[in-house]
């Protein structure tokens, strides 16, 4: 290979995972992290946690500081936009005109949150939840006593509202489905997730829709499709995030929900890479279905093995999805896909944990999920039986003595 | 006779066969461990990456498997085995009575 070197664009959690690889791998030409933030790459996760928490001021959780940046040779080229890949010269172009030429490329560019397409809102009435500077400027809102508005009741938005009732505020979460957490968690688990909020305080309503957001001398007014009107000081919209693709639709890669990748992580151009939040890829777990993750562990080990292969590792991707969030005491867990399930089945726990088994149609585990404090060993033996591609009987799930470690040993 | 200095944890059988119990004394916290060949050993309670307690975490052979993010360390020598646990964890000296009770060395 010539030393034009390896380069990758976004200094998220799969840029980072992916630089970093490449040197563990041992890669020793030039590697190129190009990212649009002006901090080193940092973990999204505690920012709508931790980093919203009473206490000493928050500071980003770095992956890759700066520092160590420089020790294993990575050049990291901040605030700067990429705004043209071309394929025939192997040269990527950034916002102010500056060009960098690569062997092999990874987009790792992410997404970025949806945008409330409604009268009034706009990003000053409407705050989101996406990289440290909105952390900071979020949690300078949350003064106690204040009212707070939630608009979309997925994992950021409860994790916003959780952080939020802790530190005195008022919370409302407007959800226009008809139950919290609608994609991959199941009822029994959205159910939990729900309680916990209303004993904390938080008021819900589920299927609005919003009609208009209006603001006037620091004050928000939102009025809801049946007429209601609530006042607040202040909003935020967790109503999903879009696949960062529009560098890869420009310069002819293939692209849907997400840039489509094989299960190698290549592109449609062998030469460029793609993984994390902004591409889909056809999972072999689940029978080469097409998916999209919006996970951090999914974005540091699709960024590691995109890296390896990138190095000539041609490994397909079959990492379990796997996903957490914390909410007050309370940690969830969802690994694998539950939506590609068909069956649920209740494991009985000792203590007040929830755990469910996800069949498909022929009894195999596609998912589990949790909540509580026992869960995650027993998440990662699920995961081992999902890998296992373990068909199990319902009733042996369902049997309160059940050690699923033994499980997995007898099926080994 | 035990000398000074030890502290009563548990019951032999209160810990699985190749699985990890969680044990406060003061405001610390520990790990202790049985291994598979039903051995005991003792590590400090919380992942070195971020404060989590490792006894919700999973053993497997010699490995503890970290909850949050699936850091792991050899549970018997402290030593971290992949990112993003990359500090090693202290280990403490464990012993089990005739009569069978687990008693940890924390000092
Ligand atoms: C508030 C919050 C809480 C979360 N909590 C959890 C959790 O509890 N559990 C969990 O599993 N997951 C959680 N996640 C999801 C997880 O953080 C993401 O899946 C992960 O960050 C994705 O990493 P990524 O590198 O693919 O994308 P990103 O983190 O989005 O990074 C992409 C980077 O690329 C940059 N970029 C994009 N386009 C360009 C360009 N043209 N030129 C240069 N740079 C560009 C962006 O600015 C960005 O810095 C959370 C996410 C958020 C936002
Ligand atoms: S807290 Fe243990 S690996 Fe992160």
């Amino acid at each position: 290979m010539s030393t034009r070197g390896m380069v990758i664009i976004g200094g998220g959690e799969t840029g980072a995972s992916a630089a970093r690889t490449l040197r563990e791998e041992g890669w020793q030409g030039p590697i190129t992290l190009i990212g649009q933030e002006n901090l080193a790459p940092y973990e999204r996760p505690p920012l709508s946690k931790g980093a919203l928490a009473l206490g000493s001021e928050a500071a980003p959780a770095f992956i890759l500081k700066e520092q160590t940046l420089e020790e294993l040779s990575i050049t990291w080229v901040r605030e700067a936009r990429a705004v043209k890949i071309d394929r025939d010269r192997h040269i990527v172009q950034l916002a102010d005109g500056q060009e960098i030429a690569y062997d092999k490329l990874l987009l790792a560019t992410g997404a970025s949150p949806r945008k409330l397409t409604l009268e009034g809102s706009n990003t000053t009435s409407v705050m989101e939840l996406r990289t440290f500077a909105d952390a900071e400027r979020l949690r300078s809102k949350l003064e106690a006593g204040r009212q707070l508005v939630v608009i979309g009741a997925g994992f950021i938005g409860l994790e916003v509202a959780a952080s939020a009732r802790e530190r005195g505020c008022q919370v409302t979460v407007l959800e226009v489905g008809h139950r919290i957490l609608m994609r991959g968690v199941p009822l029994g688990i959205a159910q939990a997730v729900e309680a916990r909020h209303r004993e904390a305080g938080v008021n819900f309503q589920l299927g609005v829709g919003i009609e208009r957001i209006e603001s006037a001398s620091g004050e928000q007014r939102i009025t809801l499709a049946n007429g209601q009107e609530l006042r607040c000081d202040a909003i935020i919209a967790g109503i999903g995030a879009i696949p960062e693709t529009s560098l890869a639709a420009a310069c002819g890669l293939d692209v849907g929900n997400g840039i489509l990748v094989n299960d190698r992580l290549a592109t449609s151009d062998p030469t460029i890479y793609a993984a994390g939040d902004c591409c889909a890829f056809p999972h072999g777990v689940y029978g080469g279905t097409r998916i999209r993750l919006e996970a951090w562990r999914n974005a540091q080990e699709g960024g590691a093995h995109a890296a390896r292969n990138m190095l000539g590792a041609d490994q397909p991707y079959e990492a379990i999805p796997w996903f957490w969030s914390d909410q007050y005491e309370q940690t969830l867990q969802v690994i694998g896909l539950p939506d590609a399930s068909t069956l649920t089945v209740q494991r009985h726990t000792e203590d007040e944990s929830l755990f469910f088994f996800h069949l498909d149609d022929e009894h195999r585990l596609a998912a589990a999920s949790g909540i509580g404090a026992g869960i995650a060993k027993e998440i990662k033996l699920a995961e081992m039986l999902i890998v296992k591609r373990a068909v199990l009987d319902p009733v042996v799930l369902a049997a309160p003595g059940l050690k699923l470690k033994a499980l997995l040993k007898e099926l080994s | 006779m035990l000398l000074e200095g030890w502290i009563y944890v548990c019951e032999a059988d209160a810990i699985d066969e190749e699985d990890v119990i969680r044990f406060d004394s003061g405001s610390r916290s520990f790990a202790i461990y049985r291994s598979e060949d039903n051995d005991y050993y003792a590590t400090d309670g919380f992942c070195t990456h971020e404060k989590v307690h490792l006894a919700e975490g999973l053993v497997m052979g010699d490995i503890i498997e970290c909850p949050k993010h699936n850091g792991r360390f050899n549970y018997k020598t402290g030593q971290a085995k992949k990112t993003p646990a990359c500090e090693h964890l202290t280990t403490y000296p464990v012993q089990v009575t005739d009569d069978g009770k687990v008693y940890i060395q924390i000092d």
